[in-house]
């Protein structure tokens, strides 16, 4: 019983990794209607160069406030520049477009800093493990952090004026317009936050996963897949559904599958859902005009 | 220029390709000509499904691995001809393409290239698999003897084995033309550009659909079995995403909607990371990246319909 335990707690532990990459997803989604297929690339890219900072000397919640920094910023010019002119072209020319952003990313990682796999460090000591050993203090630390993240993008969401706007500019852009908000400078504003909160998961999942250009590629599988569990038209259920997945992914290796199998659980997951579910467990029914 | 005078000039080309690599090309050179033919099958099937049928599947690495599996299988514990690997991956694949293609296809857009990116991520993992490793051969992978030229012609390994493939590809690409052209190609074109007109019509779409599917994996199986024929060895690594994402990038680069973009695609994908690997590893990735993102705006269409564009406007400057 203990064992079981110990999977679903540090199972929550990565699971609200998966979560915040599951809400960036999900508010692209949103607000545009394109999956970002680089979202989990960018994220590592933005974990590089936390990484480069700290090696230059920068203490480490500096490099975390200047990755944030880096990641808006970079997350908004791509929107401005790259997305925004494809967004009424076909599936395929946005699609085509995340590929190639994931493949540039990709590679440019591996060129710049090599493949081979690099420490990270964690901000929250390494010390013995806490909870009668059953969670280590950088999960602690990284689900608090995740769990402040969260609540603030709620906050901001619920709160705020701007939020306000930028949830009109993704749900009614015509009347949005209409009412003086700028929907284009909204749309970027999103992407900014999205890509900024995919950085926090890439910081925080990197002393677990260690750091290389492929990392991102299983938790970002693990995020879809909890965006599609909890429904991808709701950001409160991308949460849940990326904690969800966390604790599966736990339960399914150590009970049931093994973690030889893990991309394959995610994949099991994704093609139950759409096809069981297709809105998840907290999304609605997307009509569209014909 | 007249149909049969265009018919005549695609006879010519073809014996063209199988004549001049054999005189002038080094063995290795004829290995990536038989590649290039491999790549070429697996990026028409990837057309058939999106640029013809207008569904975006991002895992066509999965079927090519298939294909690439069972010939490897076929030869390595049954003991069974090269040759006649290729009937039993094309059939292989195309069931496997029909049981994906079922439920992934109900859902359509953007969650079709969901499921199918999900599936090319996780297959290296499910061909390592302890289960399956007696088979497979798990993480080693399958070495395989390059077969000779029968009939004692005098051809050398190379030789024999691209104007095999060549062979294969020129059979395959008149069926996709064929295919194309006949009533379930135009159905499916009728599809992509207006699903409901197409239903109002009494196409079924769902039928349409998964059909298209199984034929795409066919294609890109009988691909894969030659690729693996032609490299000699597969293992799970080979098969990893970077893998469906090439195709990809072949399938946009030549143009989607195309019989012969698959070619263009194909020698794209083959022959520029040859080049850019003189900088670093990581080079042809990141091109890929770059050329993907400038084709999605200024020639999306692909290689095939510039083309079509310049010889149409060749041709009104010479009559006009």
């Amino acid at each position: 019983m203990e064992g079981v335990l110990h999977q679903i707690i540090s199972g929550i532990a990565t699971g609200s990794i998966y979560a915040s990459i599951s809400l960036a997803l999900v508010m692209i989604f949103l607000a545009t209607h394109h999956i970002n297929f680089a979202q989990g690339e960018m994220a590592m890219f933005s974990t590089y160069i936390a990484l480069t900072l700290i090696q230059a000397g920068v203490p480490y919640w500096g490099a975390f406030v200047l990755t944030l920094v880096f990641s808006f910023v970079g997350g908004l010019v791509m929107q401005r520049t790259l997305l925004e002119p494809l967004a009424r072209a076909p599936v395929l020319a946005s699609v085509g477009a995340f590929l190639g952003l994931l493949l540039i990313f990709n590679n440019i990682a591996g060129w710049l800093f090599t493949y081979t796999l690099q420490p990270f460090p964690t901000p929250f000591g390494t010390g013995a493990p806490i909870l009668g050993g059953m969670l280590s203090r950088h999960e602690l630390g990284s689900t608090a952090v995740t769990l402040v993240v969260l609540t603030a993008v709620w906050a901001f969401f619920r709160y705020t004026k701007l939020g306000l706007a930028l949830r009109g500019a993704a749900y009614n852009p015509v009347s949005s317009r209409l009412v003086g908000v700028p929907v284009a400078r909204m749309l970027a504003l999103g992407w900014g936050l999205a890509a900024a909160i995919g950085a926090i998961a890439g910081m925080m999942v990197a002393p677990i996963v260690f750091l290389d250009p492929n990392m991102m590629g299983g938790v970002l599988l693990y995020a879809f897949a909890g965006a599609l569990l909890g429904g991808i038209t709701s950001p409160l259920g991308a949460v849940v559904g990326g904690v969800l997945m966390g604790v599966i992914e736990n339960i399914a290796g150590a009970y049931v599958v093994g973690t030889e199998l893990k991309l394959t659980t995610a994949l099991v997951i994704i093609v139950v859902v759409l096809v069981v579910k297709p809105t998840g467990l907290f999304g609605k029914a997307l009509a569209s005009r014909v | 220029m007249t149909q049969t005078n265009s018919r005549i000039l695609l006879v010519l080309f073809v014996a063209a390709a199988a004549v001049v690599p054999l005189l002038f090309a080094t063995g290795y050179q004829l290995f990536q000509l038989t590649l290039v033919v491999a790549y070429a099958l697996s990026v028409l099937g990837k057309n058939l499904v999106t640029g013809y049928g207008g569904q975006v599947s991002l895992g066509q690495g999965a079927f090519y691995a298939v294909g690439a599996y069972t010939a490897a299988i076929l030869m390595e514990h049954f003991n069974v001809p090269y040759w006649a690997t290729l009937p039993v991956a094309a059939i292989t694949t195309g069931i496997v393409g029909l049981a994906l293609g079922l439920p992934a296809l109900r859902l359509g857009g953007l969650y079709l290239a969901l499921v199918t990116f999900a599936l090319a991520v996780a297959v290296p993992q499910l061909l390592k698999y302890k289960l399956f490793e007696d088979w497979t051969g798990g993480v080693q992978g399958i070495v395989l003897m390059k077969p000779d030229a029968p009939f004692g012609l005098p051809l050398d390994n190379d030789q024999w084995l691209y104007l095999f493939t060549l062979a294969v590809g020129v059979v395959l690409f008149i069926a996709a033309t064929n295919l194309v052209r006949s009533r379930v190609g135009l159905a499916l074109m009728a599809i992509r550009d207006q699903p409901l007109a197409a239903e109002a019509m009494g196409v079924e779409l769902s039928r349409y659909k998964t059909l298209t599917f199984g034929f795409g994996a066919l294609f890109t199986g009988v691909g894969g079995a030659l690729g693996a024929i032609a490299v000699g060895f597969v293992s799970p690594d080979s098969f990893s995403i970077a893998l469906s994402l090439t195709l990809f990038v072949g399938m946009v680069i030549g143009g989607a909607a195309s019989i012969s973009g698959a070619v263009y695609g194909a020698l794209f994908i083959v022959f520029m990371p040859n080049f850019a690997e003189q900088i670093s590893k990581a080079v042809p990735g990141a091109i890929f990246g770059v050329i993907l993102i400038l084709f999605m705006f200024f020639a999306p269409g692909g290689i095939a319909s510039v083309l079509a564009t310049q010889l149409r406007r060749l041709r009104a400057a010479r009559t006009g």
